[in-house]
């Protein structure tokens, strides 16, 4: 494990673009990956990969949000900012994965859904709230990975998860420190201090219980030894997805909807009463 | 007996929502933000808070609102105490609250309730966008929950009216788990062959637009409410362009295939009331 980085510069790591990203996951993980496009809708969105693959050796759904490396492949997938069109693509690779009983497992990287004139048209908003209506009812393992920022309501659509793993220095806001500073101080350089306070670090999200287990990344972060954070990833989504198949599809989606049911419900600060 | 309290419960919202309506600001005139004219206060008043001269639809609190739909006397608030949280130990967020509790005499932005329009009984939520934006709190969402949750086992619709700026920034990673949290009771409350039905007001954007915002059966609009994911100020900076006159706007949103129906708020109670009768026995004899 590292030694203490402050939020800021675990920030910064998580959106270090040698960073492991889906295509390395699906490359490292996964065998047999076949690439399902479009949301049999109006469109397909590059911003969101998904597919059926084989996860040693069992075929499982794969889903989750790209972003590139180069300017070239940033433009062909919206550094990773998705469209409605993206979402609905993930909803029916989920329903899919239902009906084949396929365990989900999704990758969450993005700096939020995309903020934009056509997304508005086409339904940001339905599309990210029917991602969390329906999948908090699947009845087969869902697992979900924040691997490097989760931001907003565009990485919750890919969240909804029986396990919400997350990479030791990933993290995962109601949105980017940048957007924080400017809301609340109306001054978007206080970004820094933004981190500080906004609880974002994995530590921080499995203390509040918004995260299930932390997975170590090498010194130096992910992108130093992406062979051997590969393999850590790897080994935890492996020992949870192992854990999961052993409950019945009814008890995965109860277990799923009290994991967020009971999230803000605890008894108010006592120290206040 | 029932009739006197009936009475009481009465008399006790009329007295709440004229609390409510008195934050309009301005003594005997109002002006009007959208055409600039002025009016009679007492006209607005009347007119349910609707300028008169151009309709536009004055933000309104929520317990004026619940006395303009609900049938007099049935009012019965759900889970009045339930307290507003600081879970995070934010910096000056605790002040923040009390000063939005003393100026709109609420324990958070939300106000859930059971009663009847028409007849026929329901639940009803409503967000009051004078208290920090109506912005999604976990205190918020857990009361929505526990709204839904209620009409789920007493087996009644559902009313929700939206009107946030989004999420409650000091709440942070709290604050997006409950768009998570609503869907799901939600989903719950819908395998019941249940009706929820959306009331989109202005603005409703955010985290609240994401979830369930998004998810009635039927989605009604105030006429010339925003509603959207993302925020105007933010897709203008995304492109870099002005937005199209009307962008986002309920009538935008009933064009786009979103709204079912834009309802000026004189008419909300009758067309919800209209909607109620036509599921009041349900397709599931
Ligand atoms: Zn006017």
């Amino acid at each position: 494990m590292s030694a203490q980085l402050t939020a800021a510069e675990r920030v910064a790591i998580a959106r270090n673009p040698q960073r492991p990203n889906i295509m390395d996951y699906i490359g490292a993980l996964f065998t047999d990956f076949f690439e399902c496009k479009g949301d049999r809708l109006c469109g397909e969105d590059g911003a969101i990969v998904g597919g059926v693959a084989l996860y040693h050796g069992r075929p499982v759904t794969v889903i989750g949000t790209r972003k590139g490396r180069t300017a070239e492949e940033n433009l062909k997938c919206n550094f990773g900012m998705p469209s409605p069109e993206g979402y609905r693509k993930a909803l029916r690779l989920m329903r899919q994965a239902e009906k084949f009983r396929r365990p989900i497992i999704t990758f969450i990287d993005t700096s939020g859904a995309y903020p934009g004139l056509e997304a508005e048209e086409r339904g940001q908003g339905e599309a990210i709230a029917r991602n969390l209506f329906e999948m908090s009812r699947l009845t087969v393992p869902v697992i979900a990975i924040v691997t490097g920022e989760g931001n907003s309501g565009g990485a919750l659509a890919l969240g909804v998860a029986n396990r919400v793993l997350m990479l030791e220095n990933a993290v995962y806001a109601i949105l980017s420190p940048e957007g924080f500073a400017s809301i609340l101080w109306k001054d978007a350089s206080r970004s820094a201090e933004a981190c500080e306070m906004m609880q974002l670090t994995a530590p921080d999200l499995l203390r509040l219980g918004v995260i299930d287990d932390i997975i170590p990344e090498p010194e130096g972060g992910a992108h130093t030894a992406p062979v051997v954070a590969l393999r850590q990833v790897d080994r935890c989504l492996h020992r949870h997805l192992a854990e999961l198949s052993k409950e019945s599809g009814a008890s995965l989606a109860a277990g799923r909807y009290q994991k967020f049911r009971q999230m803000g419900a605890a008894a108010p600060d006592k120290e206040e009463q | 007996m029932n009739s006197i309290f009936a009475k009481r419960r009465a008399r006790l919202l009329a007295m709440k929502a004229i609390r409510d309506n008195q934050t309009i600001p301005g003594e005997k005139t109002v002006t009007c933000p959208h055409c600039q004219q002025v009016s009679d206060r007492k006209i607005v008043a009347q007119g349910l808070s609707v300028c008169p001269k151009c309709g536009y639809h004055f933000p309104i609190g929520a317990y004026y609102r619940l006395s303009t739909i609900l049938d007099p006397g049935t009012f019965r608030e759900l889970n009045e105490k339930y307290p507003a949280g600081d879970p995070l130990h934010f910096p000056d967020y605790r002040k923040k609250l009390e000063s939005a509790q003393r100026k709109t005499c609420l324990t958070e932005a939300a106000v859930t309730a059971t009663g009847t329009i028409g007849g026929v009984k329901c639940v009803v939520g409503v967000l009051d966008s004078r208290f920090l934006m109506g912005s999604m709190s976990a205190a918020v969402g857990e009361k929505i929950t526990l709204a839904i949750e209620f009409a789920a086992k007493n087996k009644l619709p559902l009313i929700l009216f939206a009107a946030s700026g989004g999420a409650r920034m000091q709440e942070g990673i709290l604050s997006l788990m409950q768009m998570a949290k609503t869907s799901a009771a939600l989903a719950r409350f819908s395998e019941k062959g249940l009706l929820y039905i959306s009331v989109l007001t202005d603005p409703t954007t955010g985290g609240v637009t994401a979830s369930f915002a998004s998810l009635g059966d039927i989605i009604l609009a105030e006429p010339g409410a925003l509603i959207g994911f993302a925020g105007p100020r933010v897709i203008q900076q995304t492109i870099g362009q002005t937005l199209p006159e009307g962008f986002q706007r309920a009538e935008f949103q009933m064009a786009h295939g979103f709204v079912d129906a834009v309802v000026p708020r004189v008419r909300m109670r009758e067309t919800l009331s209209q909607l109620l009768r036509l599921h009041e026995k349900g397709g599931r004899q």
